[in-house]
């Protein structure tokens, strides 16, 4: 039997009831998002339990709302149930003050290389995270460059003529 | 607003220096005598050993300049060394990321004097269209550069050209240069020694 989004969706409303929310279908393809600090709980539920059985991370990375005051960072997790051929997204949001999110590292061992490439873009704190520091970037880069506070060009240069690049 | 410059002394190739033509000096029967700079300059020039640093689309372009069609061992390129002990010429083809900076670095370092470094390609000269917090703004922010070749990628006529300039810079040099004070603060500079 296919598992559809209605019933992923009632499973868990059912454990969790009111604390899971803002579930949408975009191309056929289920996203809700929780409180940060029930992330694990709800990815260890969509594990376990055996009709849902998502056990396999595709993705996690993060994205910079900055107009929205209080909920900044999104965290996005993409889970595959690969009996099923399932996919879902699942999203927490936290303050950009206070980026502490819970390590699924634990749960998944994907998670741990994509959470240190999170942190290393975006400065999400994996709370319990064996080893989170820069991966990608170099270690005396001192932000984050895709937070939307940072310009993209690199800002140490001096000898570029704004006129040849057109916006002079 | 700082204005655009443009090369306005630019030199034009001399078909001659590119062959290998005698330098000046004094012939008779069975001798030559000339300056024992120009003799080793010869000798350098028409030897250079290039050390490829390919990482993107220009080395692809240098593949074919070392290829048949292009040939580059016509000059005396023939040997493509993969250590730097061995090597005379760095060149550096390709986007440069700020995480590789040290690796070049660290290579321009192990390699023996004389040495030269070509920048081909505008990512290796400027860093090109990648002006990016993630991408080194051209190699001479970590390394002396001798020649740079524009082009995103340059054609391998683009990167012959260059290579003669570098001739003609090995061919001319002193063979004090790299004794002198200018070169030792040229290094400095960079924080070499």
């Amino acid at each position: 039997m296919a598992i559809t989004n209605s019933y992923i969706q009632e499973k868990l409303t059912e454990k969790f009831g009111e604390q899971v929310t803002n579930f949408e279908e975009t191309y056929d393809m289920l996203s809700f998002e929780s409180p940060k600090e029930l992330n694990l709980k709800v990815l260890q539920f969509l594990y376990d339990e055996p009709t849902l059985s998502f056990q396999f991370m595709t993705d996690l990375t993060a994205v910079h709302y900055p107009k929205q005051v209080g909920r900044e960072l999104a965290v996005v997790y993409h889970l595959h149930n690969l009996v099923e051929n399932v996919r879902l997204r699942f999203k927490v949001f936290t303050d950009v003050n206070t980026p502490d999110v819970f390590t699924a590292s634990k749960l998944f061992e994907a998670a741990n290389w994509m959470e240190r490439e999170t942190y290393d873009f975006f400065g999400i704190n994996f709370v319990g995270h064996p080893n989170l520091k820069r991966v990608l970037n170099v270690d005396e880069m001192d932000y984050f460059p895709l937070r939307k506070e940072f310009p993209l060009e690199d800002q140490t240069r001096i000898d570029k003529d704004d006129e040849m690049f057109g916006r002079g | 607003m700082r204005p655009v410059r443009f090369n306005i002394n630019a030199k034009t190739a001399n078909i001659a220096d590119a062959i290998g033509a005698p330098p000046p000096g004094f012939a008779g029967e069975g001798f030559f005598t000339t300056k024992m700079s120009d003799v080793v300059g010869l000798a350098r020039k028409n030897s250079l050993w290039p050390l490829p640093f390919a990482t993107s689309c220009c080395g692809i372009e240098f593949m074919a300049t070392m290829a048949s069609h292009y040939d580059l061992s016509r000059f005396g390129a023939e040997r493509v060394g993969f250590s730097p002990r061995q090597c005379d010429l760095l060149m550096v083809m390709g986007t440069i990321s700020k995480k590789m900076g040290p690796v070049l670095r660290q290579v321009y370092l192990q390699m023996a004097e004389p040495r030269w470094v070509m920048a081909v390609g505008a990512c290796a000269s400027s860093g090109g269209i990648f002006d990016t917090y993630s991408v080194l703004q051209g190699i001479d922010q970590v390394i002396p550069v001798d020649v740079y070749v524009p082009g995103c990628p340059p054609r391998p006529e683009a990167i012959i050209d260059g290579f003669m300039r570098i001739q003609d810079l090995v061919g001319q040099e002193s063979v004090r240069r790299r004794n002198g004070e200018q070169y030792k603060a040229l290094l400095n500079s960079y924080g070499i020694e």
